[in-house]
């Protein structure tokens, strides 16, 4: 049977068109832009085809020194990744039963994810700089800071990425069937052999998701990082120092090049993703096969 | 690698596995130290790098400074210095209420508009949308660009919006226009294109939930009963999708209130808003000044969160 699609399907058809375009038009021409030749300048025409700007940024010449920036965000984000898929995952099996406290936890993710970015992030640095002096008065007079990477930097990637991790834990569980478990545990299992060898098998696809968002959103990071990171600069920021004095496409480049490491890691997530979701269609149950 | 049994250990020692009779007597952790370790760990984050940085928010923004420290004394500075002039040059507004209405003017184009799209975009994917495959990739597609840059996003627009950019030579060369506009870029409207650019994704989300939830019968129901469309849209549709519209506000509203990144970097630096003022201050060291602003930014942005959530429960529809 087909049935004619009514006339609303083609003018929304038409509308969700126009807002991916929307979404990816503009990405897709500093992509193509960072390609220009040698003489080329910030907008089309494109002035011949090269790889000049992006050999440029890796030679150093240019205003930022990419490889250290980019070693520095790459640490950053793999920590913040599984930081964040470990506490996430463990929170999200405790709010399975009542616990006290259980309401502190959920709208202190909550009010992390929605209170200004600025405000978390001055914050975490009037923290550090209040220690910084603490530890100067009482211990140690040449102390040079508590700031960095991966303390204060560190801490305010995480009120970013693991309120997005309890969140998707929630959706995990509230289509999880605790049958299976019980299954498991009625056949022996301990606690620690349930989840391993049934919880975990299950999640798998969604807590790689959680992993994905981990490391993009600490990649990206900018506003929590502004004050927080301490004296080094991780890339973003030093793209977006960039926007300032923007005169040639070496600024495209460095987006293009940011841009590749995020959708390596989206294509790698996705393509796990998937892997398993197919495994677990063809194997994840035997019913229908008999005794085993 | 911790066993069960070794975590049992530590919370009972003495006691071994022993057969599965013996078992139902064994001392186990109470299931409420479990979650404790369990959730433990986050609280902590939470406690280390957002409930004390809070803190220390509000009691630095009642201290005192001078050019170049924070000096540990009480003082009201942080706000008189904010309010500079507010009472003077009534009716006229001081600059801190002038850069607050901008930033409720952004505030709201925003939402009218990421509102607009992200209601129809979500309706497109919930109900024209049939196949399960079709729907999973298509709202991958919405939700890649939130895992790349958003700086990248907003650079983006320079090659199309500049003032030799795409937009304004096409304009040229059909003959609308005789000379590159310049509000283009740098402006009013380039800072409010790049926040709906960046985030209709928050509104898409969560309206989308609520209306992949809706029950089909329900709409059907209303057609069988003689309702038009549209009035399917305004009576069954739209209440029931309302606690994603309200979430997807919430998100939008704060976003855009606490912003000073897309608006510094779109606006060209010369856009006064609430987050840029609190960036300012601490450039220029003023750590009260930028406390206290900080402070009064979070009063407006919670009592805009509790008038939106009066109207919709948010704990129940996570």
């Amino acid at each position: 049977m087909k049935e004619g699609r009514p006339r609303s399907f083609y003018v929304l058809a038409i509308f969700f068109a126009a807002y991916v375009l929307f979404l990816y038009g503009p990405m897709i021409a500093i992509y193509i832009l960072s390609f220009q030749g040698p003489s080329g300048g910030l907008t089309f025409p494109m002035n011949g085809v090269s790889t000049y700007w992006i050999a440029k940024l890796f030679q150093g010449t240019g205003i930022v020194d990419l490889g250290a920036a980019f070693r520095r965000s790459l640490l950053l984000g793999i920590i913040v990744m599984i930081v964040t898929v470990v506490l996430s995952v463990a929170a999200g099996m405790a709010f399975r039963r009542k616990f006290k406290a259980q309401s502190i936890l959920f709208y202190s993710a909550i009010a992390s994810l929605i209170v200004p970015s600025i405000i978390t992030s001055l914050g975490i640095s009037l923290e550090f700089r209040i220690i910084d002096d603490l530890i100067k008065a009482h211990f140690h007079e040449n102390f040079e800071t508590s700031m960095g990477l991966l303390t204060s930097g560190l801490g305010a990637h995480l009120t970013w990425t693991l309120p997005f991790g309890l969140l998707i834990m929630f959706a995990i569980f509230n289509r999880f069937d605790p049958r299976l478990e019980e299954a498991a545990r009625d056949l022996g299992a301990t606690p620690w052999q349930t989840f391993r060898h049934v919880v975990l098998p299950i999640i798998l696809p969604s807590v790689i998701g959680i992993g994905l968002f981990g490391f993009t959103l600490s990649w990206d990071e900018l506003a929590r990082s502004s004050q927080a990171i301490g004296a080094v600069n991780t890339l973003p920021l030093d793209l977006q120092g960039l926007t300032t004095t923007v005169t040639n496409p070496d600024i495209y480049a460095l987006g293009t090049v940011i841009s590749a490491v995020s959708f390596t890691v989206i294509t790698l997530a996705l393509g796990t993703i998937h892997v398993l979701n197919k495994r677990q269609a063809a194997k994840g149950s035997d019913a229908g096969k008999g005794l085993v | 690698m911790t066993t069960s049994d070794e975590i049992l250990q530590e919370g009972s020692p003495g006691v071994t596995r022993g057969s599965p009779a013996r078992a139902s007597l064994r001392p186990r952790l109470s299931p409420s130290v479990i979650s404790w370790l369990q959730a433990g760990p986050m609280m902590l984050v939470f406690l280390a790098f957002f409930l004390i940085p809070l803190v220390f928010v509000l009691i630095v923004s009642f201290w005192d400074y001078n050019e170049y420290q924070l000096l540990p004394a009480f003082s009201g500075r942080g706000y008189t210095d904010t309010f500079e002039g507010c009472i003077d040059k009534l009716p006229e507004l001081c600059t801190i209420g002038r850069t607050y209405l901008m930033t409720l003017k952004l505030c709201f184009m925003v939402w009218a508009i990421t509102l607009f799209i992200g209601f129809w975009v979500a309706y497109f994917l919930a109900f024209h949308v049939k196949s399960k495959t079709w729907q999973m990739g298509l709202s991958l597609l919405c939700t890649i660009p939130f895992w790349t840059s958003n700086v990248i996003r907003m650079i983006a627009w320079i090659p199309l919006l500049g003032r030799n950019g795409l937009v304004n030579s096409g304009l040229v060369k059909t003959g609308l226009i005789n000379h590159p506009v310049e509000w283009l870029l740098f402006s009013e409207f380039s800072v409010v294109l790049a926040l709906v650019h960046l985030f209709t994704f928050f509104m898409v989300v969560p309206i989308f939930n609520s209306m992949v939830r809706i029950d089909k019968s329900l709409i059907e129901a209303a057609y069988d009963a003689g309702a038009s469309g549209f009035q399917t849209l305004v009576n069954v549709i739209i209440p029931l999708a309302k606690p994603g519209i309200v979430i997807g506000s919430i998100f939008v509203i704060t976003i855009v209130m606490g912003d000073f990144i897309t608006i510094g970097v779109m606006g060209g630096q010369q856009i006064a808003a609430a987050g840029k003022i609190i960036e300012t201050r601490v450039n220029a060291l003023q750590f009260p000044a930028a406390a206290a602003n900080a402070v009064i930014l979070l009063v407006i942005t919670f009592l805009i969160i509790t008038m939106m959530s009066r109207i919709v429960d948010i704990k129940k529809e996570l």
